[in-house]
């Protein structure tokens, strides 16, 4: 047996061992999800023990090293585990912002005590991370951000408000981009820090979406303390781990999309369109579906041949952006055609089963994944300018 | 399955696109079609890609062919689509090359397959007999009579149809399933008309009235006559919305140069958001319709039973962007765009014409609701 066909192997017999029951359904919606952090109330025991087996193994964070609590897979034994993990269903033990965005921002740029201490706390799902990025006056154009840092020796002092921070009421930290250097040029003023959502002067506010419900919040810093070794990278080059980050913000974004289970052929089977062969009624409505089908089937191919190129070698760079754009487009498509498929049954907002309004919700929630992140428009001006290399205007 | 091009088809790709690139420009067409050539194609550039091994890309080697399989035809096809060679490539070389190769027997093989490798004779396949493509409305009827048949029927728009020297044809038996027959186009009570098409190609109607066929004109390796014109057409298909790929790829990158060079307002009519937000969507559309072309070519030749609906996703797909592409470069080339000096508009005209043959993105689209039971 080849080395990766028995670690395979190895994963197999783990997993049937150590994987509960009850999580290798999949998740109904976000309320499923296990998001970690000190404030965290976990659904069940189950859901505690998966996420602590896995965290000891490092397999929350296969492919980070070992010494950072990460798993030191290599690419293929990690996508042996991913695959391994499909193949029964499990969910995923932990998500994260911790995960997918700080994390690869502190392997990149981070030293080497940020790293020790900050990320093992990440895979074990003991802090929970916020982004605070956008600002009433900064949103696509987020370097005009005005939250500033004014420098008092051995600490800053900051002041200012963000927006869009996802989930700071229940966060324990976040990772803000600050203004610590007011004379220098828009992007060079910028500072990445790091600051405890219990420090003095730190407030949050959630803020109610057309979906009804609150996963983002306004986060307020008035006259907060923050230490200088609470920065990553260097003081005024903030810029460079944002974008970083983000990079790895759009391929998520780009990939998983809220609610990708919606489906909308379940859909109209559901709402009894179809004809005794099982087919949609309506043949427009049939049309549509295939066409998204279609769409749908080059972007997974277009994800898989990214990867391969990547691994021959070949830069990824702007073409998360292509991915980012197309990705969240068509899962907006999708959840309007799952809609139409449901008629009125989609409309339901609130009913007798927990579930009853999740498309509605999931569909409103979909309208801003092409939103984050960037918008779409941004997306097209990346492409526009270094893929396609066109005239600045 | 790897979408990265293996070194050996990076060749194909680099000396492909040279030799086209020198040999059948867009200025080749252009000449074709105002000296009104009958046949559609040059037969020197012909001949000399038979010397290079191109024309048996699909053949086995045992019949003069080079067998490097589907994913290297659409390579070559994809770089006709750049400088929109015209060649009997597609029918010759694709179309009946399958057909003889999975329906043909032993002796039919070894006649036919080594003088398509060659080039030495052109190989044309008639199927349509209505405006819009659909391989199951098939009239045209072979008639048994003693050892052979007799085949009456019409078809229309054989794409080199004209030039061609054999043709293969689908008609409908006497138990009414399909069967395809190798017809000599002189044949008495053969007429053939030559159609000229708005991409400057040279089609042609045909009427088969009483034709008289020996026992061996039938593919008679495979029972099931129906089956054996899908995967013909499908690979048809595959390699068709490579070249429509490769149309697409081209007339965005003429439309790119344009809209870099081209002034007003005391700028580059690049710089505008208007048309840069257009730019990057096209790109974005010729990347997705560059996977499912991949997928498509590489199923065909990997896991051919899974190959038919990510063919006819590729086939939608390539039809839709390649017209997108070219409808959108006449636009932001503006007023020269429109001329038929500038080169843009035979882009146009051709995606057109290749969307059409073999299936649209309209037949595209039932064809995978069809496929996934929707």
């Amino acid at each position: 047996m080849s080395e990766i066909e028995s670690f395979r192997s190895d994963v197999r017999i783990w997993l049937e061992a150590n994987c509960p029951d009850s999580m290798r359904k999949p998740m109904k919606s976000e309320s499923d999800i296990c998001w970690g952090g000190k404030r965290f109330e976990f659904s069940s025991d189950d859901q505690k023990a998966w996420l602590d087996r896995m965290a000891e193994k490092g397999w929350t964070c296969p492919v980070w090293p070992k010494e950072y609590g990460g798993g030191g897979l290599s690419k293929d034994e990690a996508d042996v585990l991913k695959e391994e993990m499909n193949r029964i269903k499990a969910r995923p033990p932990l998500i994260s912002f911790g995960i997918w965005m700080l994390g690869p921002a502190l392997l990149k740029y981070g030293t080497e005590e940020q790293k020790t201490h900050y990320l093992p706390q990440i895979t074990r799902g003991e802090i929970r991370w916020a982004q605070g990025y956008s600002e009433p006056g900064a949103g696509s154009d987020l370097a005009a951000l005005r939250c500033k840092g004014d420098d008092s020796g051995d600490h800053w002092v900051v002041n200012g408000q963000k927006v869009w921070t996802s989930y700071a009421d229940e966060c324990d930290w976040i990772f803000a981009l600050v203004r610590t250097e007011p004379d220098a040029p828009k992007h060079l003023g910028i500072s990445f820090l790091l600051i405890d959502m219990t420090w003095k002067g730190v407030s949050t506010k959630p803020i109610k979406l057309i979906s009804g419900k609150s996963p983002f919040c306004e986060t307020f810093f008035d006259d907060v303390k923050v230490p200088k070794t609470n920065i990553v990278h260097e003081a005024g080059r903030g810029w460079d781990v944002a974008k970083y980050l983000l990079s790895h913000e759009r391929a998520n974004i780009a990939g998983g999309g809220s609610g990708a289970q919606m489906n909308p052929v379940a859909a109209a089977h559901k709402s009894g369109e179809v004809d005794p062969d099982g087919r949609l009624l309506d043949p427009i409505l049939r049309a549509d579906v295939a066409r998204l089908t279609i769409d749908a089937l080059a972007f997974e191919t277009t994800l898989q041949r990214i990867k391969d190129q990547a691994e021959g070698g070949q830069g990824v760079g702007a073409k998360a952006s292509m991915l980012k754009y197309y990705g969240t487009e068509l899962n907006k498509r999708r959840h309007e055609l799952n809609m139409s498929a449901l008629g009125s049954d989609g409309l339901l907002w609130e009913g007798d089963n927990p579930d009853d309004g999740d498309p509605a919700r999931s569909w409103l929630r979909s309208r801003a994944n092409s939103i984050e992140g960037g918008t779409s428009e941004i997306q097209l001006n990346i492409l526009a300018k270094r893929v396609l290399e066109l005239p600045g205007g | 399955m790897s979408y990265i091009l293996s070194e050996e088809e990076q060749m194909l790709r680099d000396s492909a696109q040279a030799f086209l690139t020198e040999k059948s420009p867009v200025s080749e067409l252009r000449r074709l079609r105002d000296e009104g050539c009958k046949d559609g194609f040059r037969h020197a550039i012909w001949k000399e890609m038979g010397e290079m091994g191109w024309n048996g890309v699909v053949i086995p080697e045992e019949y003069g062919g080079v067998d490097m399989g589907y994913t290297a035809a659409g390579i070559i096809l994809q770089e006709m689509g750049r400088t929109l060679a015209a060649t009997p490539f597609l029918a010759s070389s694709v179309l009946c090359a399958t057909a003889l190769r999975y329906g043909g027997t032993d002796g039919q093989k070894s006649e036919h397959l080594p003088k398509i490798a060659t080039g030495e004779k052109i190989y044309a396949l008639a199927v349509d007999e209505k405006a819009r493509h659909n391989a199951k409305h098939i009239e045209t009827r072979a008639t048994k009579d003693g050892n052979g048949f007799r085949l009456s029927g019409q078809k229309r728009f054989v794409v080199c149809g004209n030039g061609a020297d054999m043709l293969i044809v689908a008609a409908r038996m006497d138990d009414e399933s399909i069967g395809l027959f190798l017809v000599d186009p002189e044949a008495d009570g053969i007429e053939r008309t030559l159609r000229r098409s708005v991409d400057s190609h040279a089609p042609a109607n045909i009427n088969f009235d009483d034709v008289k066929l020996d026992g061996d004109a039938l593919l008679s390796e495979t029972e099931d006559g129906s089956a054996l014109l899908d995967l013909v057409l499908d690979s048809g298909r595959a390699c068709l919305a490579a070249e429509q790929l490769g149309l697409a790829e081209e007339a965005f990158s003429r439309t790119l140069d344009y809209i870099k060079e081209r002034d007003q307002f005391g700028q580059k009519i690049g710089s505008f958001q208007g048309l840069q937000h257009r730019a990057a969507h096209l790109l974005t559309e010729v990347e997705m319709t560059q996977s499912l072309v991949v997928k498509a070519l590489r199923q065909l030749d990997e896991a051919p039973s899974q190959a038919p609906l990510w063919i006819a996703a590729a086939k939608a797909k390539a039809t839709k962007v390649s017209r997108l592409s070219s409808s959108e470069a006449i636009q932001m080339h503006g007023g020269v765009g429109m001329t038929d000096e500038y080169e843009i508009g035979f882009f146009y005209k051709r995606a057109q014409a290749a969307g059409e043959y073999l299936g649209d993105d309209a037949w595209g689209t039932s064809r995978v609701a069809e496929l996934s039971g929707f």
